[in-house]
């Protein structure tokens, strides 16, 4: 809370003469600015790997979880009467919202991306597909499929947890790496400003010199420092955040249907306002370090 | 205002000074001499609270300087003016601004605007330079400078290390002039300097002691000059 009052009073107050006590800096600052918006622009990336990550982790986790596939791999002429078969029982089977029988077209375009829109399936001994849906209880996986292998030998069920579980996995991890690299830029951030803090008090230890001679409290001659780092942080990282956002705004997009993880890369929503929060926290990150820094220095003077 | 007791300084293992015991009443006006590197400028700022004694106590305005913060120095140093023996300046700043520096840094900047300082810089002489850069000044310019900024505060007591080091006799008489004139205007002064013929030229026109430091000790040297 007193970083956040800190900040703001460092922020909404005007260039006063204890702002022009510390000589104007030309090129570090500007190395200040520079670093912090590459900072913002690679954090805006990482939120957008994070988000769209766990966005995918809990679409796959939902959708996935209630739904099941079973495949009827009969000789052609049976295949009818199996998938009969196994839609009866399914009828039958607790925890099963629904279940149908997908078309020959549907199977069709399931196929089509390996073997072309003018595949004809009837000459092929493709498997019926049925796609169960769940009820949010979810049904017994091991009883169904003892069921089927009674009744109707040629199905197997596919409950989609051998592929789903390390999609999700891989999702949540990818998650939480986005999230990890989001607090080493902000840990980079503070050791960036750190150095350029050390920097711009050791150049001007003449000048905090003759400041405490004339009666400067450390306070006072700290807020010239910190005001400088924390205004460059935050320019800095709000030109690096909407040049990120720009770019993620002009990532190609799938269609909705066919948006695999790559072209699903982006935000969504209001997702668009979390970037907004990088300047003011890598405003904030820079008024800590650069308090620290000073504070650890001027304790070091006479 | 200032008190040494029994005060020791060693840089490094060697002492400097010892057993050092003096006294600075209100209104006082004393001369420190005493050969180059006897501790002068030591002694000058154990006075201000740039140096902690080594031994025995340091008391301004009757607190101990040992137990003061941080904070409370720079309260300390908006209370007692100095002309250090290299003035130092903010040389991005114009003259007018380095000796309104203390007034802005204790929070009192609106007085900087006021006549006082237009006042101030006409008694040391540096109304024309008030808007040049402190390099650009000269030698003299600079001490009166350097005054004036250890002035501007109205402290109770002035301390000089040294204060007509760089300039010509005429100057140095006008700067002792100055320090006169704020003794009698109530100030304690403390003038570190070698040049004894400056001690001279003072004693007609104000009570001066003079204490020089010899063998790392102090002994009022009055009556012998």
């Amino acid at each position: 809370m007193r970083v956040l009052s800190g900040l703001t009073s460092v922020l909404l107050r005007a260039e006063t003469q204890a702002d022009r006590v510390v000589p104007p800096s030309g090129f570090t600052a500007q190395l200040t600015l520079f670093a912090a918006g590459a900072m913002a622009f690679l954090a805006v990336f990482a939120l957008a790997l994070s988000l769209a990550s766990g966005r995918l982790a809990q679409q796959w986790g939902a959708e996935l979880a209630r739904t099941a596939t079973i495949r009827i791999a009969a000789p052609l002429e049976q295949r009818q009467a199996q998938t009969d078969a196994a839609l009866r029982i399914l009828e039958t089977t607790r925890g099963v919202d629904t279940a149908r029988a997908l078309s020959d077209e549907e199977q069709a375009a399931l196929l089509a991306p390996w073997f072309g829109a003018e595949l004809q399936l009837d000459e092929l001994p493709v498997p019926r597909l049925i796609e169960v849906i769940e009820t949010s209880e979810g049904m017994d996986a091991v009883g169904l499929r003892l069921r089927l292998a009674a009744e109707v030998p040629s199905a197997v069920l596919d409950d989609h947890s051998r592929w789903r579980a390390p999609l999700v996995k891989a999702a949540s991890r990818l998650r939480m790496l986005g999230w990890a690299s989001i607090i080493l830029i902000g840990a980079v951030t503070a050791a960036m400003v750190t150095l350029a803090a050390n920097a711009a008090l050791a150049a001007n230890a003449q000048v905090i010199a003759v400041l405490r001679l004339v009666g400067a409290t450390d306070d006072y001659i700290a807020r010239a420092f910190i005001r400088r780092f924390t205004l460059r942080a935050l320019i800095g990282a709000a030109v690096g955040m909407v040049l990120g956002m720009i770019a993620v705004l002009f990532l190609p997009s799938g269609g909705d249907e066919a948006a695999s993880f790559l072209t699903g890369l982006g935000f969504q929503g209001v997702h668009w306002l979390v970037p907004l929060m990088i300047p003011p926290l890598a405003a904030g990150v820079a008024f800590v370090a650069t308090r620290l820094a000073a504070r650890r220095t001027l304790e070091g003077l006479s | 205002m200032i008190e040494l007791e029994n005060v020791a300084y060693s840089y490094g293992g060697a002492e400097l000074l010892s057993d050092i015991s003096l006294k600075l009443a209100p209104g006082s006006f004393h001369f420190l001499t005493g050969p180059s590197g006897s501790g002068k400028t030591t002694l000058m700022k154990l006075c201000y609270g740039a140096l902690l004694p080594t031994a025995g106590y340091v008391r301004i305005f009757d607190t101990d300087v040992r137990s003061l913060s941080r904070d409370d120095v720079a309260m300390l140093r908006r209370r007692v003016g100095v002309v250090h023996q290299d003035c130092q300046f903010l040389n991005h700043l114009s003259v007018n601004e380095n000796i309104a520096l203390p007034l802005n840094v204790s929070g009192r900047g609106a007085e900087a605007q006021g006549e006082d300082l237009g006042d101030l810089l006409n008694w040391v002489g540096l109304n024309e330079r008030a808007k040049a850069l402190p390099p650009e000044l000269s030698g003299g310019e600079r001490q009166r400078a350097a005054l004036a900024r250890a002035v501007i505060m109205s402290p109770d007591i002035v301390l000089a290390d040294e204060p007509t080091g760089n300039v010509d006799w005429e100057m140095s008489q006008r700067l002792l002039h100055l320090l006169i004139e704020l003794n009698r205007m109530g100030k304690t002064v403390l003038i570190a300097t070698h040049d004894l013929s400056l001690i001279r030229a003072t004693k007609s026109q104000v009570q001066a002691r003079v204490l020089r430091i010899a063998n790392r000790r102090i002994q009022l040297a009055g009556a012998d000059l």
